[in-house]
């Protein structure tokens, strides 16, 4: 028995930063998720949840205008994200900071090199103050001293900081992060999430992660989706620990209790 | 959106910096040089505070200047109140100031003396001699296991390389060989015409492409392809971890991958060369009838006399040793490939290069060779 459960909207509409409306994703006829809507709030951390392979990577690459809807649509400030122009693309994605799976830096380039880039593309400002800012957001990810190193040198868990240091190179409203913990230890995945926590509190960014990794998502999640890959839609929606709490929906138990409330 | 701006404001006990406006990275940044100026001035035990009432947005741009302002109070002795800043703008600089600094993380970006340097460039060079010599020794050894049939390989990859490596080069190596075969004529048709010796083209192109040519252009077009493809495979195996793989389950890489590529090559270079020959023979046939007046036959009972089984042996021993000149380089560079994805392309050009000039070096000490000989 599939009962969706939908926590109560908390949010009102104008304080959505972002709004997917009956988004269906679909690779030719293969159809991945249907009927999928729901709102961001500005300033949350908006966790998107569910088992592997059930599309949740690619409902972020729709929130990011990498993908065309099959129908439906994703409206960012209400304005539509797919179909536009080149450059009203660009003025868009500008607006976006975006922390790959596997860190994505670039591999020829040192750390600096890498969060210089984007400023160097997007911004007038001299070398000197690039190299600056560069190294504050290296210091603010605890990479103070790293600058010339290449992301082949250093470990996993420093290559995701580094990623998450070039994703906020120029101030993004939204932070969109694929599995910031994936391959890395627990102490070092908490202090991810702390820092995930600290630049949203002081820069009011909003937040939209896909993870699976239960204590992050309770520790930083304000609002949450879980997809299914059996219905191929959201079965459930809300604030996770409500979502742990009230939801009678098996398996999005099963999910937020690891199996275990499976038979309680 | 307003214009950025700030100011010193003098206080008794120090300065007070006044931040307004509108503070965009992306749009423009404000003059600061005066409130530099007055930050230097400052002396040991006055305060530096911020008044950030008038101040609408901000973002790192800001914060970079704080902190280079900082900076300077900082060598000075100048104490810092922080208090006037958003609080936003505290929480992230009281972050980037609590992460540890690696001091000895840091690199030192000073240029070693000229001797050092020669020195390290020596002894790197040293080095990379021994390495080339123990891979040398290691696929010679994996080939002598392969003959006595203990080496570890599929079977179905052996035969996926020699595919690649034959039949699927045909295509290239037809069109190179031809059209050399038939520069060849033309070049000779040129200056055989003068004697009225136009017959000769046929020794030239046949013995041409069967002692040297033949094997030599089919030579570079298998660097270029064959060995460009072993370094960027290899290569990215290195970089995948998917070589370390193998060395923990007992499997040589050498073996695994090493010597296959090179039974490939080697074996396939002599078949290409031989095919290589006769598709310049045709080249120059093409050229010898259409522009010399000679009938395909002729060209062919000349050919046919002008060469002898030695030129065709040794032309396609040289392929064999081409193959395997290159199969090495290829390999050798794919497996001391570094770690990233630009080590992958560099591999591949250090393949390119390096066959080409073993290659080049081969030829020339055959050709002294067969002189000597009088092969």
């Amino acid at each position: 028995m599939t009962t969706s459960c939908h926590a109560p909207t908390m949010v009102a509409g104008d304080r959505a930063h972002i709004e997917v409306c009956d988004l269906t994703m679909a690779f030719g006829d293969f159809v991945l998720q249907r009927d999928l809507s729901f709102s961001i709030p500005r300033g949350s951390v908006f966790v998107i949840m569910g088992g592997s392979g059930c599309g949740k990577s690619t409902l972020l690459r729709h929130i990011l205008g990498l993908l065309e809807p099959a129908a439906g649509s994703v409206l960012l400030d209400g304005r539509q994200i797919s179909g536009l122009e080149p450059e009203a693309r660009e003025s868009i994605m500008r607006r976006f900071g975006v922390l790959y799976q596997s860190g994505a830096l670039w591999s020829s380039m040192t750390l600096a090199e890498n969060i210089s880039l984007p400023l160097e593309e997007y911004t007038d400002l001299r070398p000197a103050e690039i190299r600056e800012i560069a190294a504050l957001k290296m210091a603010m990810v605890g990479l103070r001293g790293f600058e010339d190193y290449y992301p082949s040198e250093v470990s996993g868990g420093m290559q995701k900081r580094a990623g998450l240091a070039r994703a906020i190179a120029l101030d993004p409203e939204i932070l969109c992060i694929d599995e910031p913990s994936a391959g890395l230890d627990p102490i070092s995945s908490k202090r991810l999430d702390d820092l995930i926590l600290e630049l949203r509190d002081s820069m009011d960014t909003t937040v939209v992660m896909v993870t699976h990794e239960l204590p992050s998502i309770y520790a930083i999640g304000t609002d949450s989706i879980f997809l299914d890959a059996e219905t191929r839609t959201m079965i459930a929606s809300g604030p996770p620990v409500w979502l742990r709490d009230n939801c009678e929906n098996p398996t999005v138990r099963n999910f937020m209790t690891r199996g275990e409330g499976e038979n309680g | 959106m307003k214009k950025p701006v700030i100011e010193a404001v003098g206080r008794p006990d120090g300065l007070t910096l006044r931040a307004a406006g509108t503070w965009d990275i992306e749009a423009e940044m404000p003059e600061y040089g005066g409130v530099r100026t007055a930050v230097a001035a400052l002396g040991s035990g006055d305060v530096l505070g911020y008044d950030t009432t008038d101040l609408e947005t901000w973002d790192s741009g800001f914060l970079a200047l704080v902190q280079r302002l900082e900076a300077i109070a900082a060598d000075r002795g100048v104490e810092v109140d922080h208090s006037g800043l958003p609080e936003g703008a505290r929480r992230l600089l009281s972050l980037a100031e609590s992460s540890p600094s690696r001091e000895d993380a840091r690199r030192s970006t000073e240029r070693p003396p000229a001797v050092e340097r020669i020195g390290e460039a020596t002894l790197d060079a040293v080095s990379e001699a021994d390495r080339a010599v123990v891979f040398l020794g290691e696929t010679t050894r994996s080939l002598g296991r392969f003959a006595m049939g203990r080496g570890r390989y599929r079977k179905r990859d052996l035969w996926l390389l020699v595919q690649q490596a034959g039949a699927g080069a045909l295509g290239i190596v037809s069109l190179v060989s031809f059209l050399l075969g038939a520069i060849l004529a033309f070049v000779g048709a040129v200056q055989l015409q003068q004697f009225g010796a136009t017959i000769f083209v046929a020794n030239l192109v046949g013995i041409a492409m069967a002692r040297d040519m033949g094997a030599l252009m089919t030579a570079i077009v298998m660097a270029g392809r064959s060995g460009a493809a072993y370094a960027a495979q290899l290569g990215s195996m290195k970089v995948n971890q998917e070589t370390d793989a193998l060395v923990t389950l007992g499997i040589s890489p050498v073996d695994f991958l090493v010597a296959p590529r090179v039974l490939a090559l080697s074996t396939m270079m002599p078949l290409l060369t031989l095919y290589a020959i006769l598709m310049g023979i045709a080249g120059g046939a093409l050229v010898a009838t259409t522009m010399l007046d000679l009938s395909l036959t002729t060209y062919w009972n000349q050919t046919a006399g002008a060469l002898s089984i030695g030129d065709i042996a040794g032309g396609l021993f040289k392929a064999l040793v081409y193959g395997i000149l290159i199969a090495l380089s290829g390999c050798r560079e794919g497996m001391r490939c570094g770690g990233s994805a630009s080590a992958v392309g560099d591999a591949a050009t250090a393949a390119v290069v390096s066959s080409i000039v073993a290659i080049i070096s081969a030829a020339g000490v055959f050709a002294w060779v067969f002189y000597v000989l009088g092969i």
